[in-house]
């Protein structure tokens, strides 16, 4: 258990400071506005990029709803967005694997916020690659964290959003999706079926005033990566968050980030099958 | 190396991890107290939330791994500023409480430690300790200044000093000997912040030359906007012959007569005031590959001015250039850390670019110089010591061995306690 204290300031008392965060969020062009904050849903708050998107978000005084699986990390990642500067901080513990419990779940998080302007779906496990060649229960586990559930989650998402011709629905992918290689096929397949399925839907609810935005990040320095060969090389999460955040904003269909995976993939892409099956990515 | 995420990672990263580890932040002590040989090295910047802020109190509390830039970066904007600080703000919350950190205003202050009101220690048998000066006080002194042995900080609360404006009202007057030092250090016991640069290369009747800075936070409101970023960048090494005995006396002369009056009165900002080092990351770079040897000591008012002069005049027939030499006199304030370095009298510290047998004969001579005036050596700067002069300079390390955690070690208490032992 956590000893961590609630201190006894009152944090909805304080002055909105749009612009007065770390440095890694002034980096982030936030700039002080008049507009009502963003009501934004969290699912998977404490992955490393959601983090860091939130911490922009906070700063510039929007309203989060947090939901995550560890009960002490999310207390931490949301006494921190109270201290940045978040208009409002709510969050519960799910099993986000438990699709059974996401209609309730979302139901209490949109009447919490009061409404909802943005979805952000991070939930997702890397999983063991070499595990799932041999065992499909981790094989299952994988596709069902990374591809079911967020099918699930946003299959009632969307329909709420087109139903009111608003909301932004931001999800992330993985660059793993744009082709399957042997070193990650079961992940990347989750990613694909993930980047499909949000294709799909924007193609069906864009059209109702709903954003949908495929975020694809190219490997990027966090806990989920820390056991990665030359993770030292990957991008910085902070930079990444900023990117995302913009990319919320402007509502933009698909992202690549940082920006250079779109030329990678393209590459990857276009290699052919009988080329590809021989390399060793 | 393995990084920390959470607070709720130790002690569960240590499962089936046999030898030692030792939590570290960024690695910026001199020496090898954030070293471990043959052990697992836990870093902590990745564990850096901010956790709670009171905007009245200025009291906040944040995870151990968070930088003094990052509080900085947070704090100024909202009024507040950090109550002690180093020469760089490149160094984590937990590193400064371990090390019981000082800053200019020591004589004013006191240490890092006297600021910090509560913080969670865990233990490597996954104890959570919290710890303050009524709860659990013999594990709050012993961790202050307790070079990360006792445990793994999770989280502290540290006291904020409220500020109006970015700047300092900055006094530079240049000295001539060690007795305008002293009068100098007396005549401004009321500034918040002193220090002085010394050229060590003088002799003669410029013997013991510096320049006494001076500074307090302007009362003037001015806005608080944040700090941007350093743009200049030590790209490589620099040969090891770029300094040299002629290139250092001639900077250190060029130091000293860059200011032209006696006495140079301006506003600046505190980055560069507190911080002129940052301002060009991998500064160290300058020292070549085989890089730089820090020496710090404190010696007691009673041996303090015999003691300074004669470590300078040692220094000074060396020929070792140095030129970040730098004087102060600490305060009385007692830390409640069980192992905090400072003590009242006077402080010195020196860098050398590390030339083995000449520079390490020379350290291990001011060590023992040190010794004989009643002084003591900063474990945080310190890659020379001996066991036998640790256990002398701090009789209370058998205290600290009491609160240790089993499971942690570094190279410096392997150097100064385990090897001895087995001896």
């Amino acid at each position: 258990m956590s000893t961590q204290k609630n201190k006894s300031a009152d944090w909805s008392q304080e002055p909105k400071m749009p612009l007065h965060g770390t440095s890694d969020l002034a980096d982030a062009g936030t700039v002080a506005k008049n507009t009502p904050p963003k009501r934004i849903l969290v699912l998977g708050a404490t992955s490393g990029i959601a983090e860091a998107c939130c911490k922009l978000w906070a700063a510039r005084g929007e309203s989060l709803y947090l939901v995550a699986r560890n009960p002490d990390r999310l207390a931490a990642v949301a006494a921190e967005m109270r201290v940045l500067g978040a208009s409002y901080v709510d969050f519960t513990t799910a099993d986000l694997d438990n699709t059974a419990s996401h209609p309730e779940l979302l139901a209490r998080a949109i009447n919490s916020l009061a409404g909802l302007d943005v979805a952000y779906l991070a939930l997702g496990v890397l999983g063991d690659q070499h595990k799932a060649e041999r065992s499909f229960d981790e094989a299952a586990h994988i596709l069902h964290t990374n591809f079911i559930a967020p099918a699930s989650l946003l299959t009632w998402l969307a329909n709420y959003c087109a139903q009111r011709h608003a909301g932004t629905l931001a999800v992330l992918s993985s660059v793993a999706g744009d082709r399957g290689r042997k070193s990650n096929y079961v992940y990347g397949s989750s990613k694909a079926g993930l980047s499909a399925f949000l294709a799909g839907l924007r193609n069906r609810i864009d059209r109702e005033g709903v954003r949908v935005i495929t975020i694809k990040p190219g490997p990027v320095k966090t806990a989920m990566t820390q056991a990665m060969k030359g993770n030292a090389k990957f991008a910085d999460v902070n930079k990444v968050a900023a990117t995302i955040v913009k990319a919320i904003d402007k509502g933009q269909d698909e992202l690549y980030v940082p920006g250079i995976w779109r030329i990678i993939m393209g590459v990857i892409k276009i290699i052919p099958e009988r080329v590809f099956k021989k390399l060793n990515l | 190396m393995l990084p920390l995420h959470w607070q709720g990672d130790f002690p569960g990263v240590l499962d089936g991890i046999h030898g030692g580890a030792l939590a570290v932040g960024l690695g910026r002590s001199y020496g090898d107290v954030c070293l471990l040989e043959d052990g697992l090295l836990l870093q902590t910047t990745a564990m850096n939330r901010l956790l709670a802020f009171d905007p009245e109190t200025g009291l906040l509390t944040a995870e151990a791994g968070i930088t003094l830039a990052q509080i900085l970066d947070f704090a100024v904007p909202r009024g507040y500023f950090l109550p002690v600080t180093p020469g760089t703000k490149y160094v984590t919350l937990g590193g400064a409480i371990a090390n019981d950190i000082h800053g200019k205003n020591h004589h004013i202050a006191g240490t890092f430690g006297n600021h910090v009101t509560e913080f969670e220690l865990v233990r490597s048998n996954g104890a959570r300790l919290h710890c303050s000066p009524t709860d659990n006080p013999n594990y709050y002194a012993a961790t202050i200044g307790g070079l990360g042995l006792t445990g793994v900080i999770s989280w502290a609360q540290v006291r904020l000093k409220p500020i109006v404006s970015r700047l300092i009202d900055y006094q530079g007057i240049q000295f001539h000997g060690i007795d305008e030092f002293l009068d100098l250090t007396r005549q401004s016991a009321g500034i918040e912040y002193t220090v002085s640069w010394v050229d060590v290369t003088s002799t003669g009747k410029n013997f013991i030359r510096g320049i006494f800075m001076q500074g307090d936070h302007s009362k003037v409101p001015a806005p608080l906007k944040p700090s941007a970023k350093p743009k200049l960048v030590l790209p490589f090494e620099l040969p090891g012959f770029a300094l040299n005995r002629l290139s250092v006396s001639s900077f250190n002369a060029l130091y000293f007569h860059k200011q032209i009056k006696k006495r140079q009165t301006k506003l600046q900002d505190y980055e560069p005031f507190f911080y002129p080092l940052d301002a060009v990351l991998h500064w160290n770079r300058m020292y070549g590959k085989s890089g730089l040897l820090q020496f710090q000591y404190a010696i007691p008012w009673e041996h303090a001015r015999e003691g300074t002069v004669a470590i300078l005049s040692e220094v000074a027939k060396s020929g070792l250039a140095s030129f970040l030499a730098v004087l102060k006199a600490f305060g009385d304030v007692p830390s409640p850390g069980l192992m905090s370095f400072p003590k009242p009298g006077i402080t010195l510290a020196l860098d050398f670019p590390i030339k083995p047998e000449k520079s390490f004969k020379l350290f291990d001579r001011l060590a023992e110089m040190t010794r004989e005036f009643g002084g003591r050596l900063y474990p945080a700067k310190d890659a020379r010591m001996t066991g036998e002069q640790f256990k002398l300079f701090y009789p209370q390390w058998e205290q600290l061995q009491r609160y240790k955690d089993p499971a942690l070690t570094s190279s410096f208490w392997e150097r100064v306690i385990s090897q001895e032992g087995d001896r």
